[in-house]
């Protein structure tokens, strides 16, 4: 089996855990992750305190990627293979991804305020692109619902989606091509920018928010599938 | 509380108040879809009953 192919078989494993484990274990991680942010990792030599925004923001942020690139793949499947399940669940993904897109953007402007003295600054790049693909995907549910349900809004949701994904390396790169480096990065070529209790922090609190995002992702299906169902039986009953 | 404590809290409360109002709003959602589906099975036996009268008119 090729790697790429172990991938998607682990992601279709997760399909089967039931949601209160999936609870339980967001619940753990999540204390787990804010224990070690506020009693085990130590200060950072140059940011001082605040850095510990940072642990969550970027998880965060990654998460938001991943959601926007999730939605894009279930697009890709819907347009590829007739997937019937794809477009629900493409909506689901892009809709967590805006969540987590304010979370971002409101942790971050908050950092900004103690850091730079602005909650925004509209020359800094990588601000402005994170803004551009969150307001590309909160457009998104303009154009879903503008369109009246079936197999053409299903369709042009699915090439939105795909657009939209072509942005996510340019925001991703552009914290690392920005000349000015106001921006903090935890990540360069070279590895992670820091090391022991902090690393150790990043990822416990990078995989608690991957759980509860896979957990809010997963109750936002059941109740939208159900919610179709329960359409469908109420129009037999009509 | 150091002004950094202040805007780290302020960070974390946001979090959690985002994430806690989007689980109210799916809570709240999955109280109305119990609600349609008690309507439903409230329904079902109601228009059963008329079929059968129907039939044992005709």
């Amino acid at each position: 089996m090729t790697p790429g192919r172990a991938q998607l078989g682990t992601v279709g494993r997760l399909h089967h855990i039931s949601l209160p484990a999936l609870a339980a274990a967001s619940l753990v991680l999540v204390t787990a992750a804010l224990a070690l942010v506020f009693f085990v990792a130590p200060n950072d030599q140059f940011l001082g305190f605040s850095q510990r925004i940072f642990y969550f923001h970027v998880s965060i942020a990654f998460t938001a990627y991943l959601s926007f690139g999730l939605g894009a793949w279930k697009a890709l499947l819907h347009l590829w293979k007739r997937d019937p399940n794809a477009d629900l669940e493409s909506y689901v993904a892009i809709h967590q991804g805006v969540i987590f897109g304010v979370l971002v953007l409101v942790t971050g402007s908050i950092w900004a305020k103690y850091s730079w003295g602005h909650w925004w600054l509209w020359s800094e790049n990588q601000l402005v692109l994170f803004l551009v693909l969150f307001l590309f995907y909160a457009a998104y549910f303009m154009l879903r619902f503008s369109v009246d349900d079936g197999p053409q809004r299903a369709n042009l949701c699915a090439v939105y989606a795909l657009f939209g994904v072509v942005l996510i390396p340019v925001s991703f790169l552009a914290i690392r091509l920005a000349q000015n480096f106001i921006h903090p990065i935890v990540f360069t070529r070279h590895g992670a920018n820091f090391g022991g209790w902090m690393l150790v922090t990043y990822f416990v609190t990078q995989a608690a928010v991957l759980m509860l995002a896979y957990t809010l992702y997963r109750v936002e299906l059941a109740g939208k599938r159900l919610d179709a169902r329960l359409r469908r039986l109420r129009e037999s009953y009509a | 509380m150091t002004t950094a404590e202040t805007y780290v809290t302020a960070a974390y409360c946001a979090i959690f108040a985002i994430v806690l109002v989007y689980v109210a709003i799916i809570a709240l959602k999955l109280q109305r879809l119990e609600r349609e589906v008690d309507e439903l099975a409230a329904r079902k036996p109601a228009q059963e009953a008329d079929e059968r009268e129907t039939v044992s008119v005709g």
